[in-house]
This record gives structure tokens, sequence and C-alpha cells, in this order.
């Protein structure tokens, strides 16, 4: 896969991966690799200059900027920056996802409380967001993110913001998930988690995979020294 | 089905919670439809009386008056006559003799009447009174009828109709610019009023966008929130027009009594017309207004 901006940064210069269905893998790379890129390339929010992209074997390189809503669906995103809206409390936050979707209210009320539990927010419903802490934050964004119960999770950076404790909090609950069957990409540079949790890691320099290893650890011991 | 239903449902919800929210600037836009239909409908009802006032005319002046010369035989006056009958367009000839052309003339002139006693001999000719179907025919007719000899002049309002129609036509064309271009500012207007909502959504907007909302969803709290006060805007100046104009016509008419009223269309006739008018026409611009603030905001 390449992606060249209209700047002439070539962002990807031949990236070719391939996720399993219920897989984690971990993103890794120094600022401006081509970690975003990637991720932006998966939501759709830009085309890949050349090469295809396929989500559950289909392809949506090409796919109608009309029906891109339809694929999002099936990805869910966390950020950094949790993108929570501040006039809404947990529960609405929530909520808002499924009825995006349309789905019955009877599902909703079913539903939320479900995710909520889930990562342990229950008694936080009706918080609204300038309420809780960072970690609730992204706690109550994964659980955004998966309430309708996407296939995939993408996660941009989720613990960045976090201190330590609290970001190892965040990975057991995105290890629940990955655990449900839900395959997790989750492009970090949490060296100390990527080095614990001993998942698949995928390291990209300069638009290029460099290396890409089960149980791999953050940064290749060769050439650390 | 339904699941369409409820989606439609929320993004009523929204598009009303997002005016009501919106209100203050939302009172900008309003005003300016309001403004744009109120003098749309002025320029409706000048329009309208217009046509009116050269219908009446038209159907007043619809004669024209075939002056004789003096001691013509009967043969020559009578030939006259089958001519005008015999043309096209050509309803009644009617004989106006002299004297009672000096008689109308009297009664016109009611108290300086005195002055055209004693007019001798009777200055005023002899004249038909030719009634037409219609004025178009006028011309014809005249042109027919000044050859003959017997004739000295013919008199008729062509000109006049003519003049009429003319600032019928500048009134109608100057209402038509000035409406557009007012409808096109009011667009203006709507739209900025939308993207300052939308900027201050743009939060919101973004995460719909990534939880997997379609375009439809994200755009129709925004345009229902246009629609909305372009709707408000339109029934607010169907009042003003209505009452406005209601109040107008009826001093005109108790304090100038029915001389001028008769070329204004009644109020009544114009209420429902002016509804339609102005609830399309302000929807409309609602609709159009958000459009316009939304293409580019979109494209991600």
């Amino acid at each position: 896969m390449y992606k060249e901006y209209k700047n002439g940064v070539k962002a990807l210069n031949g990236v070719s991966l391939s996720i399993d269905k219920g897989e984690f893998v971990f993103l890794v790379g120094p600022s401006g690799a081509g970690k975003s890129t990637l991720i932006k390339l998966l939501l759709k929010e830009e085309n890949p200059t050349s090469g295809t992209i396929l989500l559950n074997n289909m392809d949506i390189t090409s796919v109608k900027n009309r029906k891109i809503p339809y694929i999002r669906r099936n990805i869910g995103v966390v950020f950094q920056d949790f993108r929570l809206l501040p006039n809404k409390t947990v529960y609405e936050n929530i909520a808002f996802a499924m009825e995006i979707v349309g789905a019955h209210p009877k599902e909703i009320r079913r539903n939320v409380p479900m995710v909520l539990s889930m990562v342990d927010l229950s008694n936080k419903a009706h918080c609204y967001p300038d309420e809780l802490s960072g970690g609730e934050h992204q706690r109550v964004a994964i659980s955004r993110a998966i309430v309708n119960n996407p296939p995939v999770l993408i996660a941009d950076e989720p613990t960045g913001n976090l201190d330590p404790d609290t970001a190892w909090e965040i990975m057991k609950v995105l290890r629940d998930i990955n655990r449900r069957g839900t395959t997790v990409l989750m492009a970090t540079h949490a060296k100390d988690i990527v080095d614990v949790m001993k998942r698949r890691v995928i390291a990209i320099e300069s638009g290029k995979i460099v290396r890409d290893e089960e149980k791999g650890v953050y940064e290749n011991e060769i050439s650390h020294i | 089905m339904k699941m369409k239903f409820r989606i439609f449902k929320n993004i009523m919800k929204q598009g009303f919670q997002g005016a009501w929210r919106n209100r203050g600037m939302g009172m900008a836009s309003i005003g300016s439809i309001t403004a744009v239909l109120v003098i749309l409908g002025i320029v409706l009802i000048m329009v309208l009386s217009i046509n009116n006032l050269v219908l009446e005319t038209k159907g007043k002046f619809d004669e024209i008056q075939v002056f004789l010369e003096d001691d013509i035989s009967q043969e020559v006056s009578k030939a006259i006559e089958e001519e005008a009958l015999g043309s096209q367009g050509v309803l009644t000839v009617i004989y106006k003799p002299k004297e009672e052309a000096l008689q109308d003339m009297k009664k016109d002139w009611g108290e300086n009447a005195y002055l055209l006693e004693g007019l001798e001999p009777n200055p005023l000719n002899n004249s038909y009174i030719v009634k037409l179907k219609d004025i178009e025919y006028a011309d014809e007719v005249v042109d027919k009828l000044s050859k003959l000899d017997g004739v000295e002049d013919i008199n008729y309002y062509q000109d006049l109709i003519e003049k009429m129609i003319v600032i019928a036509n500048y009134v109608r064309g100057g209402g038509l610019i000035i409406t557009a271009i007012l409808i096109l500012i009011s667009i203006f207007i709507i739209s900025n009023t939308i993207k300052i909502t939308v900027t201050a959504r743009k939060r919101e907007v973004n995460i719909m966008k990534y939880v997997g909302a379609t375009n439809g969803y994200i755009r129709g709290p925004f345009i229902i929130e246009g629609v909305l006060f372009g709707l408000i805007g339109a029934i607010l100046s169907i009042l003003i027009v209505n009452y406005g104009y209601d109040y107008f016509f009826h001093t005109i008419s108790t304090e100038l009594y029915v001389l001028f009223t008769v070329y204004l269309v009644p109020p009544k006739a114009l209420i429902k017309d002016i509804s339609i008018i102005f609830v399309s026409i302000g929807m409309g611009i609602g609709a159009l207004g958000s459009m316009v603030s939304l293409k580019r905001f979109l494209n991600v």
C-alpha cells in the first residue's frame, strides 16, 4: 500500500500487512513514521495513492463516499484525546452511538449498561465527562466504540494521555475486549505495555514495515545495541 | 422501516433542539426571511394591483370616437357606419350628434358650464362611438376608418394603455430583481447562521462521523433547523402582510371612498396565494441556506 500526500510527503511507502480475526496487534514506530496515516486509511479518512485495503474480505479501497459510514460501523475507534461529547452524560454519550445507527430503544437500554459494567463504570452512568478522570474518560470512549459490536477496534494511542497505572487499566479492558473475539489494532508509544503484553508487533519507520513479529517487543534489541 | 422512522425521529428532535439552542442567531435569520417576504408581499400586491388597473382601464377605454366632418351627406355618414360595423373586433357603433356632445361636455364641466352657454354655432363635431371587443383591435380599425372620406379625426386610448402596460412590466421586472437579490441575501444570512451552529457542533459532528453516521443523518438536523427558521419567518411575514394590507386597504377605502380601492386587489383574495408562496419560499431559503453551509464542511 502506498500513500503520498499532496504536499509530496510519502507517508506510506510500500506497506503490506494482514491482520487475522481476533488478533491483538501493536503498531509501533516513531512519530511521523506513518502509523496515523495507516489508521486514517483504514478509517477511510484518506484514500491510498495505490494499493488495496480489504476488510472482511471486502475491498474498501474505492467505495463511494456514501458507503463510508457503513464501513465505519464495522470499526470501533478510540483516540488519545477521548472525544466525548461534553454536554451529554456518560450514558447518553454511549447511547448516541447506537441512536445514530437507528438501534431500538430497548436494545439501547440493554446494551449501554452492559458495556458500562464491562468497563466498570456502572456507577458513573449519569455523570458528565468533566466529572470523570482521564482513565474513566477513556473507558467511556472504549464503551462507545464497542457498543455496536464492531468486529474491529482501532485504538490510536489510547494511553497517551494517561499515567502508567491508568494506562494498565485501559489495557486490561482492551485485552478483555480482544478475548471476546474483537480484533484490536493499537498504535502506541508505550514501550513497557508492548513489552509486557507480548503480542504481535508491527513496527513502521519512514513509511515502511521494518519488523513484524509475534509476541514481539517495542524495540528490536539488535538495533538498540 | 421502523429503524428508518427512529432515525427520522432522532433527526427531527435534534433539529428542533439545535434551533432552540441557537435561537439568538436564529432571530437574525428569521428576521431576514421575514423582511424579504414582506417586501416580496408588497411587490406582489403592487404588481397585482397594477395588473388589475390595466385590466380595468382596458375595459373602460375599449372604445374609439370617430369625429365626422361638418356638412357631410347622409350617404357618406352611413358608409362610415357600415365600414366600422364590418371591421373585425367591433361590437357596436353609436351615433353621437354634436348637440349631445355639447350636453355631455356641460355635464362634465359642472359649475363652469355657463362658459359654454351661447356657443353658436356648436363648434363640436358629430361622431360615432365605436365599441370594441378588445383594445387590441383599435389600431386596425383606426387605420381603416381614418382613410375614409368624411372622417375628420379619431380619438382613442391606445397610447395610454400601452404606457400603462410598459409601467406594469417595469414594476413586475423590478420587483422580481429586488426579490431575487433579497432571497440571495437571506440565503447568505441563513447559511452563516447554520455555519455557526455547525462550527459549534463540530466536535459532535466529527464523533458522529467516526461512529458511522451517514451524511444524511448529520445533515438532517441542520436542514431542519434552517427550514424551521424559514417557516417561522414565513408565518410572521404572512401575518404582517395580511394585517398590514388589510389595514391599509380599509383606511384607504374609508378615507378616499371607493375611488382608489377599485384598482386594489382585495386582501381576502390574496391571503391563500400569499401563504402558499411565502411558506414555500421561506422553507426553500432555509433548506438551501443550510445546504450551502454544510457542503464544504461534510467532505471527510
